[in-house]
């Protein structure tokens, strides 16, 4: 029997499926240049250090990560609390935080690049 | 007769400290809890050290005076493996979500590099800080 699926709801499952997945490679990438440039470096000094960060194609970059990593963590975040907590007001109020706290490091990462 | 044998208690495995987990369940299981050490702590962590030593030449140096201690050490050490192991599995899965290395044997070599490859990086950029 052919049985005829009915697709239905918001997509937001494979929406944030591929979100993680693309933020990974992101930020994937990111870490891997950042670990052989700071390879690269015979001497950290902090002269190095600030030169990098006002650099402004590196600023974006770092934003570009930090943006990644709060949506990659959102939805990895939100489903290791739908594996393990079972109580719905607890589930609820711990997604609250985990997005309170992740769009603080989003703001607090902007503040740092661009002091 | 049949009848009490069927409902007679049948052990379920389902004990996770008993079952012998194979190796992709590890790395799987460690990919979930570095996850969440990376969004916290250590994403903080990672912030307030950026912070302080991007804000003055003094920041910075105190941040490595800071990053001198046994205790800062340990838990960078721990940060370090955490990001490692979560980039090593989590390349993995991108390979197995499409469908390479999906069969018994190569799932469970790179379960294992993931393993081993996340630990000697961790071990060298650990190396860094002594």
């Amino acid at each position: 029997m052919v049985v005829k699926r009915l697709v239905v709801g918001a997509h937001y499952g494979l929406r944030d499926w591929l979100a993680q997945r693309i933020t990974g490679a992101i930020m994937a990438l990111y870490g891997i240049v950042a670990a052989f440039f700071y390879l690269s470096q015979p001497d950290f000094t902090y002269d190095t250090w600030r030169g990098v960060f006002a650099l402004g194609w590196m600023r974006i970059a770092t934003l570009l990560f930090a943006v990644s990593l709060a949506w990659h963590a959102w939805v990895g975040a939100r489903d290791i609390l739908m594996d393990y907590i079972k109580h719905d007001g607890l589930r609820l109020a711990l997604q609250v935080v985990t997005v309170l706290l992740l769009a603080g490091y989003l703001g607090w990462a902007i503040e740092i690049l661009w002091r | 007769m049949s009848s009490t044998a069927a409902n007679k208690p049948r052990p379920k495995y389902l004990n996770l400290a008993q079952i012998r987990q194979p190796l992709p369940a590890w790395v799987s299981i460690l990919h979930r809890i570095s996850g969440a050490l990376l969004v916290f702590p250590f994403a903080a962590w990672a912030l307030y050290l950026l912070d302080a030593s991007l804000a003055s030449q003094a920041g910075f140096a105190a941040v490595r005076g800071y990053l001198a201690l046994p205790l800062a050490k340990l838990g960078m050490l721990v940060f370090i493996w955490a990001f490692c192991h979560h980039l090593c599995a989590g390349i993995r899965y991108l390979f197995l979500d499409l469908n390479k290395g999906i069969e018994l044997a190569p799932a469970r070599a790179s379960s294992v590099a993931v393993l081993v490859v996340s630990l000697l990086l961790t071990a060298y950029f650990g190396s860094k800080l002594w």
